[in-house]
């Protein structure tokens, strides 16, 4: 069984003008030690996906009219807010975008820290090491030893000190891994970084990416990267999904699916990469514009813009396997491996 | 933090020379001879030239400025007319009372309104929220003589709880004074009858001088706390578990609190100033019916006590504000 099965999610959200169908068939499944990128473009649903597994979207306005998340087997879905907090922060962990925002500026990041790995240790008395009667000065002194530990793990010098500091006295990327330091103190098997490099520069980026890439295999977690970059997923990530206006187009080993893509959209995503080196001019888009959700178009929803659309394409494509470590949802796309 | 303290007190020094001119300056700019008003109404021009001179104001513009500042210094802030004291004498009688008065105003107002503000905006839109609304509204609009009044007719008239007015009975002995706040002074006594007394007679002028910084207080802290809950940590301290209490009444409380510190602070300076009317409604014995008094005389020497005083402790409580916000807002002591 895997670590995260999340199958023909849909997500419907109540607005002014109606509801629009934002998720419409989802589907991942994610086993310990696997990076998973989930790329596709602004509105795509992946960040909403990442936020269902945490069940963080406030609903109402949102509802889950079908499909089914499950969390090492328990039904995310059917589950309360006191069961989801005892996932959160102690088995799935999350990362944001942009770290300037995401840390609470008024208060020292150990402090922080130290509130996490509390929470996560009324949930598992073991993430501190400590049993459960021990005092609440012995388990703030052992949260606090933690979030130093966790502080040298991912990087940051002179932890011992640093633990004290506030945030604006770190940088944007040594913030980020502060965050990623208080995401993984509950000693979390799965970690949601959603656009975790987006608000950083290059060389920034190839750091942070660099050492989630490490704490997966060290400590065999999951990560869900969400991203529109597929540099990024091209670079850590064991596996990708794709998915446009809400739907999971293609999934599958991350070299197989970059290397040859298989759906017409992700062809059209990766042709549309600039390159170095090529000529002036030549950047591809994609033409025509995402569906309009609250009235999406029947069948499959690239439909209207791709360039091998057949009549067939009116009725929904199935993920189905394509070769040996891939599926895709398209009626064109090659069968055979 | 040190650092950041000493800046602070030093900017103070500008603004107290910039208010004492302002106040020197009103003093002589104002229609009407002081001269002329010492000497009396059958004065010869010699005598009002003798006395002009006695007084110094015959010297220039600059010199008049310094002695009065030196003298201001010296605790020499002139006489007034109307009680034959020295203005300081006064001032030091008067002053504890206003004081008192509105720091247990102030006192309320916060332990009322930040709470009130943080529980509106947990329940934003629902029947809590509408209830705080609704009162914050009306103690808003409500003048304040008038919410006075009610309280008189309601708390001392008819039901008979409280005294109608005063600081304290006139047939009673208040304790010794050590800080001039006779609540303070009668616990410091040990006289736990006094306390009551001078409780009693504090509880309702406090609560009419409390209820519109206590409504401006809960609309901030609502209006703070709606918008700091829509911040980015909160998102990630719920991701990791955290409860919404804790979220709510620590992390989001102090970043909703440092906005509505600065309303504070000048709510605290203002009330100072303002605090003529519920003084005079309920005959408290403190700075606002002094200058009352002072100006329906044109007792010019109390008046410009009171504005230097006033004017002092608004600068003050606002440094008190900045060095709290500095506390609360880490950011704030590096700029």
């Amino acid at each position: 069984m895997a670590l995260v099965e999340i199958e023909n999610l849909h997500l419907a959200i109540r607005a002014f003008e109606g509801e629009a169908q934002v998720l419409a068939g989802v589907d991942l499944a994610i086993e310990r030690g696997e990076i998973w990128g989930l790329v596709g473009e602004t509105g795509c649903g992946k960040s909403l996906t990442g936020l269902s597994i945490s069940r963080l979207v406030s609903s109402p306005p949102a509802r889950y009219p079908k499909g089914a998340i499950r969390f090492d087997g328990r039904d995310i879905l059917a589950a309360d807010e006191a069961e989801m907090r005892k996932l959160r922060g102690r088995r799935i962990g999350m990362i944001f975008q942009d770290p300037t925002t995401n840390l609470n500026p008024a208060f020292r990041v150990g402090e922080q820290m130290i509130d996490v790995a509390l929470h996560a240790a009324r949930v598992d008395a073991s993430v501190l090491g400590l049993d459960a009667k021990a005092s609440a000065r012995a388990r703030r002194a052992a949260a606090r030893a933690l979030a130093v530990r966790l502080l040298e793990r991912v990087g940051v010098a002179r932890a011992a000190e640093r633990v004290d500091d506030y945030p604006h006295q770190f940088s944007g990327g040594m913030r980020q891994r502060v965050l990623i330091a208080m995401a993984l103190i509950g000693k979390p098997d799965l970690l949601i970084a959603d656009e975790p490099t987006t608000a950083l520069d290059v060389s920034v980026q190839a750091q942070i990416l660099k050492l989630l890439h490490e704490l997966a295999r060290e400590q065999g977690l999951a990560i869900l990267l969400i991203t529109h970059n597929l540099g990024v997923v091209a670079q850590i990530a064991s596996h990708v999904a794709v998915m446009y206006a809400g739907r999971v187009v293609e999934r599958g080993a991350a070299r197989a699916v970059l290397k040859a893509p298989a759906h017409p959209y992700t062809q059209a995503l990766i042709a549309s990469l600039p390159r170095a080196g090529a000529a002036r001019g030549s950047l591809v888009g994609i033409p025509g514009v995402v569906p309009n959700l609250f009235s999406p178009p029947a069948g499959c929803r690239f439909a209207p813009r791709c360039p091998l659309a057949v009549a067939r394409c009116g009725e929904a494509p199935p993920l189905e396997a394509a070769g040996a470590a891939r599926e895709v949802a398209c009626w064109r796309a090659e069968r055979a491996a | 933090m040190l650092r950041y303290a000493i800046r602070r007190i030093l900017l103070l020094a500008p603004v107290l020379v910039g208010l004492s001119i302002i106040v020197f300056a009103i003093a002589r700019l104002l229609p009407g001879d002081p001269v002329q008003l010492a000497a009396g109404p059958q004065a010869t021009k010699e005598e009002i030239a003798s006395l002009s001179r006695e007084l110094g104001l015959d010297r220039p513009l600059l010199t008049q400025y310094w002695s009065y500042v030196t003298g201001l210094v010296a605790g020499d802030w002139g006489q007034s007319i109307l009680t034959r004291r020295p203005v300081w004498e006064d001032l030091r009688i008067y002053l504890p009372a206003t004081l008192e008065l509105v720091v247990v105003a102030m006192g309320i107002a916060i332990a009322v309104g930040m709470p009130a503000g943080l529980v509106s905006a947990a329940y934003a839109n629902r029947w809590p929220d509408y209830l705080s609304r609704v009162l914050a509204l009306g103690a808003i609009s409500a003048p304040r003589f008038f919410l006075g009044l009610v309280m008189q007719l309601v708390f001392a008239m008819w039901l008979a709880w409280l005294p109608l007015g005063g600081r304290f009975p006139i047939v009673d002995i208040p304790p010794p004074a050590v800080t001039g706040f006779l609540t303070l002074d009668a616990l410091i006594a040990r006289d736990g009858g006094a306390f009551w007394l001078a409780l009693k007679h504090l509880a309702m002028p406090a609560l009419a001088l409390s209820l519109s910084p206590l409504a401006t207080i809960t609309r901030m802290m609502r209006a703070s706390t709606l918008e700091a809950m829509t911040q980015d940590y909160v998102l990630t301290a719920r991701a990791l578990g955290l409860s919404r209490r804790l979220i709510l009444f620590k992390y989001v409380a102090k970043n909703a609190a440092s906005a509505t510190l600065t309303v504070i602070g000048l709510y605290f300076g203002w009330l100072l100033a303002g605090t003529v009317l519920v003084e005079t409604v309920f005959d408290w014995p403190g700075v606002g019916l002094y200058a009352t008094k002072a100006i329906a005389t044109q007792d010019f020497m109390p008046l410009m006590g009171v504005t230097l005083i006033c004017g002092a402790l608004f600068t003050l409580v606002n440094l008190v504000v900045d060095l709290a916000y500095g506390l609360i807002n880490p950011k704030a002591r590096y700029a």
